[in-house]
């Protein structure tokens, strides 16, 4: 597990991210991008570690107010749909110890 | 020698294409924002460079990108939309009450004499300015809470504020319109609107002579004249001589009054151009030939003009915010299509040119008379 103590003594873990293509061209980054999540490692911490790191970001995986995930963003990793849980739930370890990336998806839809 | 830059928003990416001032030879740039839906673009008048544009997906939402080079390099800014308190609710289609909820900016006005003042109209329908460049936003909320919002109803297309015109003689007055709410008029920067749709008749909604309700497609008005405005509505081209107070029918000898676009010839503010379009469900040309009408009148004696357009198997659209003017003399006119294409008339509308054939469902063209 690669985890460590943040700025204010906040645990973090490096969580691997693999951004959809659009937000890469955005956010000007890589397919996958390593970030410091703050544990224990959740969506909520994930998405919050990804706006701070790319600002511009904000409000195109959830909404500026409400914090729900937008419809069309899916969040998978370790072969299980995550989406649907609590943003507020635990991920599983595979994620947390950086095994495994935390893909964030644009739902197969439109034209 | 003057220059010119249109800039083309379109279902899939972005694009300027550029040309001297003989508008001949065009330079096309982009895709900018490949994939995206941009739904305009426009550039400050006092500083030609900063470009301010609307890209939105389905996906990923809202994001607004502004460019200090002319649109050679962009830079995202701010794409926090919020409206003030809460926002209460509007009529939905089926006539239900329906929360107000952001979607997207449909149009971009930046200010007439401060290149870091925008104006956003938004859906669900709503003004927004900002005064830092497009950093942060901040609703002009005394629109959305006027007493009829809890009528206003979406068009079609949504519930869109479309049109904004800066008065170029008073910086208090500003005009809007709203899809299919109507037209709405404020002479204190903001702070109260009137609604501005006497002489409207709209024979779908319920009261043809309603308050508001009427479904404007688009207005334009010539710096010279503030006063008077031009309006391509669902139905009937009108126009208004006293600021928005009486609107008058001048649909004339058009063969059909359904469109979106309209707009005035730089020069002379009684000549103005629309694109009449097959309703209420086709949503092309008549007969399948494109044709712009110009009335040098103000409106109701109109004249096809068709020199260089397509006269058969057209069936493409042209959107409402979809048609612009260059200052050139003469006047440039130029509009975009749904099939991808960008007209231009370097001769105020006797010929035409397609400048490309073969881009994105065309949703937006501005135009820049560059030095």
């Amino acid at each position: 597990m690669t985890e460590s103590g943040g700025d204010a003594g906040v645990r973090t873990a490096t969580v691997r991210i693999e951004l959809p293509a659009h937000l890469r061209v955005l956010a000007g980054v890589r397919p996958e991008v390593q970030i410091a999540v703050a544990t224990p490692v959740t969506q909520t911490a994930i998405l919050d570690a990804i706006e701070a790191a790319y600002p511009m970001l904000q409000g195109t995986l959830r909404d500026h107010t409400s914090r729900l995930r937008r419809p069309f963003i899916r969040f998978f990793a370790c072969g299980q749909d995550l989406s649907h849980i609590s943003p507020g739930a635990e991920l599983p370890q595979a994620i947390a110890d950086g095994t495994e990336p935390f893909l964030i998806i644009g739902a197969i839809a439109g034209g | 020698m003057s220059k010119v830059r249109i800039l083309a928003g379109t279902r899939k990416g972005a694009f300027t294409l550029t040309s001297d001032g003989t508008r001949k030879n065009w330079t096309v740039s982009g895709p900018h924002f490949a994939g995206w839906e941009m739904y305009h673009m426009k550039a400050s008048p006092v500083d030609p460079n900063r470009i301010y544009a609307s890209q939105c997906s389905g996906w990923f939402g809202q994001m607004m990108q502004r460019s200090d080079d002319g649109g050679l390099t962009w830079n995202a800014i701010g794409n926090k939309f919020l409206y003030d308190g809460v926002p209460g609710t509007h009529q939905w289609y089926d006539g239900t009450a329906h929360p107000w909820e952001f979607k997207r900016v449909w149009h971009l006005e930046p200010s007439l004499n401060d290149p870091d003042s925008v104006y956003a109209g938004v859906e669900d329908a709503a003004l927004f300015h900002s005064a830092d460049g497009g950093q942060n936003w901040t609703e002009i909320s005394g629109l959305r809470k006027h007493d009829t919002g809890p009528a206003w109803q979406p068009g079609a297309g949504g519930m869109c504020l479309h049109t904004i015109l800066l008065d170029p003689s008073d910086p208090k007055r500003i005009y809007i319109a709203i899809s299919a709410a109507g037209a709405f008029r404020t002479d204190d920067g903001g702070t109260t609107w009137k609604p501005i749709n006497h002489g409207l008749h709209s024979k779908y909604i319920p009261d043809p002579t309603a308050e508001v309700g009427h479904c404007v497609h688009h207005m334009a008005m010539h710096s010279a004249r503030p006063t008077t405005l031009f309006m391509q509505k669902h139905w009937d081209v009108m126009r208004t001589d006293d600021a928005g107070e009486n609107w008058t029918r001048v649909s004339g000898d058009l063969p059909t009054d359904f469109g979106f676009v309209i707009d005035v010839h730089a020069h002379e503010p009684e000549t103005i151009y629309v694109v009449p379009i097959k309703s209420d469900s086709e949503h092309f040309p008549l007969d399948g030939q494109l044709k712009v009408y110009r009335s040098r009148a103000g409106g109701n004696e109109w004249e096809p003009l068709t020199k260089g357009l397509p006269q058969s198997n057209c069936f493409v659209n042209v959107l409402r915010d979809a048609m612009a003017v260059d200052s050139l003399d003469r006047c440039g006119i130029y509009f975009g299509t749904t099939g991808g294409q960008v007209y231009a008339s370097a001769d105020a509308g006797d010929s035409w040119q397609a400048i490309v054939h073969d881009l994105p469902a065309v949703l937006s063209v501005e135009v820049q008379t560059l030095p």
